[in-house]
């Protein structure tokens, strides 16, 4: 809680019109298979005609050893087509390794540079992992923007992705 | 099969007939790439080449590599790396290193025909310059003009325009939907142009890979609008196979065929 409003504090700062915020938590399940390597995803959000109005994260193998890591990202195939594919990869604040089962919290400013200021308006939020020998899941939590006071939303994927949690503030 | 009834007719009334595609035309010809869709700084993609009848299995012959070309996203043509041709199919790899569109194709052209000397049957192959190697006193003689596309394309980043320039010889598909930007469900259009015109009234055949494992081929017959183009709805994610072909009598009295092929992948989003 102190910690939310320290955030929030340091927020204001920067952009002192109101800046809202935005937290996400995304899991992802441990899945019992023989072969398991960490999802690549990406997280990002849509205006009310599909197009991406930010970029919030792509996990994927940045340092590979000997390999380069972003040949893979083209299986994120909703992402890649909407955004991925023109972008030059890696994206500073964007491009992160993989992560491991488990809960990850995520904490975005307006105005930052993942989420860019958002007009008012309809938005999405998407979730797409896809895991290497795996499958690939797309989950979506549709928003207004700005929100009238604290708002959370969550939906589920069924395989790949576990509980995405979105909190949103204005 | 191909040709029109009346243009044999025509062929035949001035003693030259369009030579008909004979048996092993009807193969379906293709290129299958490893991938379509593709990240990262640089990337290969392998290349199966073959002529066939399911789709996409190599169980008749390969396709000869030797009119192969490949356009990178910048127009200019690149060197395939050509694995070689093994009994059912050939092998090539391209190297894509810049970001784009690549447009591999296996084109070509000629002209062939038959005739008897002294009542002997003789085979002819060559250019319409070469005609007049043809002997005067040949009886019989059928000669016909044939261009043939087959292709693919590739995309490493966005996609890019400047490898789907048309040569604008031969019949030719220009992708008015990019041909590396395709989903199951979406409806894409495609433009055919003859010799850089618009084909009218095109018959085109639309089919889904894995024949093999289907009892109805599930081919989608189409037919090109006025200006050439025609509506590709495929109903699940996959390799498809394009076909067209057109016949016509030639501004002489040979006889032309064109026949165009190619294989788009359609992914699930």
């Amino acid at each position: 809680m102190q910690k939310t409003l320290l955030f929030a504090a340091t927020g204001l700062i920067a952009t002192p019109a109101a800046a809202g915020e935005m937290q996400l938590n995304v899991e992802i399940p441990r899945l019992r298979v023989s072969e398991y390597h960490n999802p690549y995803v990406a997280l990002w959000i849509e205006d009310g005609s599909g197009k991406v109005v930010s970029n919030l994260g792509a996990w994927y193998d940045v340092d590979l050893k000997g390999e380069d890591g972003s040949k893979w990202l083209s299986d994120l195939r909703t992402w890649w087509r909407r955004s991925g594919r023109s972008l030059k990869m890696p994206v500073n604040g964007v491009s992160a390794p993989t992560k491991a089962p488990g809960q990850h919290p995520l904490r975005f400013t307006e105005g930052s540079r993942q989420l860019k200021k958002l007009a008012p308006g309809s938005y999405k939020l998407q979730v797409e992992a896809v895991r290497e020998v795996g499958g690939r899941e797309l989950v979506t939590i549709p928003f207004q923007w700005p929100p009238r006071g604290t708002q959370t939303a969550s939906a589920s994927g069924s395989k790949e992705l576990g509980d995405i949690r979105l909190t949103i503030k204005p | 099969m191909f040709a029109k009834p009346s243009l044999i007719a025509i062929g035949l009334a001035v003693g030259l007939a369009a030579v008909l595609p004979g048996k092993a035309e009807a193969h379906r010809r293709w290129l299958l790439p490893s991938a379509t869709v593709l990240s990262g700084d640089s990337a290969t993609v392998s290349v199966d080449a073959a002529a066939s009848n399911e789709l996409f299995s190599f169980d008749h012959r390969p396709m000869p590599l030797n009119d192969l070309q490949v356009i990178g996203p910048d127009g200019q043509p690149l060197q395939p790396k050509i694995i070689g041709s093994g009994e059912h199919r050939s092998v090539f790899d391209v190297s894509l290193q810049q970001p784009g569109t690549y447009r591999l194709a296996i084109v070509n052209g000629g002209m062939m025909g038959f005739y008897e000397l002294n009542g002997e049957p003789r085979r002819w192959r060559g250019t319409r310059a070469q005609l007049n190697q043809i002997p005067p006193e040949a009886t019989n003689v059928r000669v016909s003009e044939n261009n043939g596309r087959t292709e693919t394309f590739v995309t490493l980043g966005a996609p890019t325009e400047t490898a789907l320039r048309p040569s604008g010889s031969g019949l030719e598909m220009i992708p008015v939907t990019h041909p590396n930007d395709l989903v199951a469900g979406e409806p894409a259009q495609m433009r055919f142009v003859i010799d850089g015109q618009p084909a009218a009234g095109l018959e085109v055949e639309f089919v889904e890979g894995g024949t093999r494992y289907r009892d109805e081929a599930g081919i989608q017959t189409l037919t090109t609008a006025a200006d050439g183009t025609v509506t590709l709805t495929a109903p699940e994610a996959g390799m498809y196979y394009i076909e067209a072909s057109h016949a016509e009598e030639g501004p002489s009295d040979i006889g032309r065929r064109a026949s165009y092929t190619a294989v788009l992948e359609f992914l699930p989003l």
